[in-house]
């Protein structure tokens, strides 16, 4: 069983590679939207460093949802997911794995472009910034992982997608995004961090369960 | 040899079902509708699934709905008219505070109807309750009208109060995200081809969102921003003059009253349009032959 999810991973990660125009076009996005937004608000360095953060949030919430419509329905239109179910994996070890693989084809690129952007902001990235958006990012991919899965099929899937990922993101975005503003003004941020992490802690199991349902009765 | 990972599998389009332990599942049926829904004789055990017989809760709706209706309109006009002409105006909010006897009952009821929405997505997805579904269906742009009621009467009464249409509050923003809930389950579960599948999908997305209902109920502990702490519990002593409280819950009896009505109304009626459907399919294929 460890063996087979190993190999769906490492399927799943060669996929992203052989497709890496997808995670680069997430990531393309994610910088280009945050150029735009000193060409519409002004180039006043003050606003701009203010608002910095909750643009690298709010970003790379919306591209984390770019990347979903592939990992999941290429799978589903060809038949590899009935392959992979009838493989023996467990349908959340395979939610799970797609959603490990959205983190690292998305998540983590998105946080290494979120260090030029910030600079760019006007606002210095803190180490505690970057930690509260790796484990945004995860929770991003969590949730996008269930909304995908259960649109699997539908009819104005790419349309749904938001619709049904970015209410469930509130929570982690909140509490990022203000961990995140904390660290920059230099404020204690535990708390927040906390329950982020603790957001996390609860998403961990109850994503996969659900999306693997979403999987199998699809 | 990442993609070899199954090679060794022979190709077996859709025999998952047979590898995999699932419980025996509906088999699709080439007509729309599940055979439940048309049959009339099903053997029910327990309280619980006694009426989740389409035909048995026809009977049963038929039997309730009048009474339903009169005592949601009875009850949630004598709330209303208690609430604006008898109960005292507040002494800081005058009178601008009985619009709180439209949008308390209309805010609770949201909640109570996103989390019925998750009991029928249970019901659904553990028994496979025919009836379960179409509840839900049904229940869902209800809710969202509560909601956006509880959202427009929030937005009234934060102008005189808080001299902006909308602010930014936790409470204020939680149940706009209830509403964005609702509206995604709405379209979600019609937007599959095979009815079923949208139930299902609807159902395991209300549970992930019931998940989100206590995050609105203590955002007001977590957030502490301008809306007002709760003055109702069900543990202390309500912080409110038993004047305003009871034509309050007068007026959430009568809207809960109401909001069943609808409801009960919105599945009979879907029910018996199935029926048709099924029956006008029927006859098409008797005329074939």
């Amino acid at each position: 069983m460890r063996r087979l999810f190993a190999a769906a991973i490492v399927r799943e990660l060669r996929l992203a590679l052989r497709h890496a125009g997808d995670s680069l076009a997430a990531v393309l996005f994610f910088a280009l939207a945050a150029a735009l937004f000193p060409l519409a608000l002004g180039p006043g360095p003050a606003l701009l460093a203010r608002m910095a953060t909750g643009t690298v949030w709010v970003l790379a919430l919306l591209a984390a949802l770019l990347p979903l419509e592939r990992l999941y329905g290429a799978d589903h239109e060809d038949g590899g997911l009935d392959e992979l179910l009838a493989a023996g994996l467990p349908a959340p070890a395979i939610a799970a794995a797609k959603m490990l693989t959205h983190w690292l084809a998305c998540g983590v690129p998105v946080i290494a472009a979120s260090v030029p952007v910030q600079v760019m902001l006007g606002a210095a990235p803190t180490p505690v910034g970057l930690a509260a958006l790796a484990l945004g990012t995860l929770c991003l991919s969590l949730i996008g992982g269930v909304a995908a899965c259960v649109s699997l099929g539908a009819r104005r899937g790419t349309l749904l997608l938001p619709l049904l990922a970015l209410p469930l993101a509130t929570a982690p975005l909140i509490f990022g995004a203000a961990a995140a503003d904390a660290a920059r003004l230099g404020l204690d941020a535990t708390s927040d961090l906390a329950l982020l992490a603790a957001f996390l802690c609860a998403a961990l199991p109850v994503c996969p369960l659900a999306a693997g349902l979403a999987l199998r009765e699809g | 040899m990442g993609e070899g990972l199954v090679e060794g599998i022979p190709r077996r389009r859709g025999s998952r079902h047979a590898v995999t332990t699932d419980p025996p599942k509906r088999a699709p049926s080439p007509e729309p509708m599940p055979p439940e829904l048309t049959t009339t004789a099903v053997p029910a055990t327990g309280w619980l699934h006694r009426y989740a017989h389409p035909g048995r809760f026809l009977r049963l709706g038929a039997t309730v709905q009048p009474w339903l209706s009169a005592a949601g309109l009875i009850l949630t006009l004598a709330g209303l008219g208690w609430g604006l002409f008898i109960a005292p105006a507040d002494w800081q909010q005058g009178d601008a505070v009985r619009i709180m006897y439209v949008h308390v009952p209309a805010a609770w009821l949201a909640s109570a109807a996103y989390l019925a929405l998750a009991a029928c997505g249970f019901a659904s997805l553990v028994w496979r309750h025919p009836l379960a579904d179409l509840a839900a269906v049904e229940i869902g742009p209800v809710g969202a009208g509560v909601t956006a009621l509880c959202l427009a009467s929030g937005s009234l009464w934060g102008r005189p109060m808080w001299g902006a249409w909308w602010v930014w509050d936790a409470r204020l923003t939680s149940v706009l995200v209830l509403f964005f809930l609702f509206l995604g389950h709405v379209v979600l579960v019609r937007s599959f081809d095979d009815p079923a599948r949208g139930a299902r999908s609807a159902a395991i997305l209300a549970l992930v969102g019931v998940l989100d209902l206590p995050i609105i109920k203590f955002s007001v502990q977590w957030w502490n921003t301008l809306h007002q702490p709760d003055s109702i519990t069900l543990t202390a002593a309500p912080a409110m003059s038993l004047s305003m409280l009871w034509p309050l819950l007068v007026t959430a009896l009568g809207f809960s009253f109401g909001f069943a009505a609808i409801v009960v109304a919105r599945v009979r009626a879907a029910i018996l349009e199935q029926r048709v459907r099924v029956a006008m399919q029927r006859r098409a294929r008797m005329a074939e032959r």
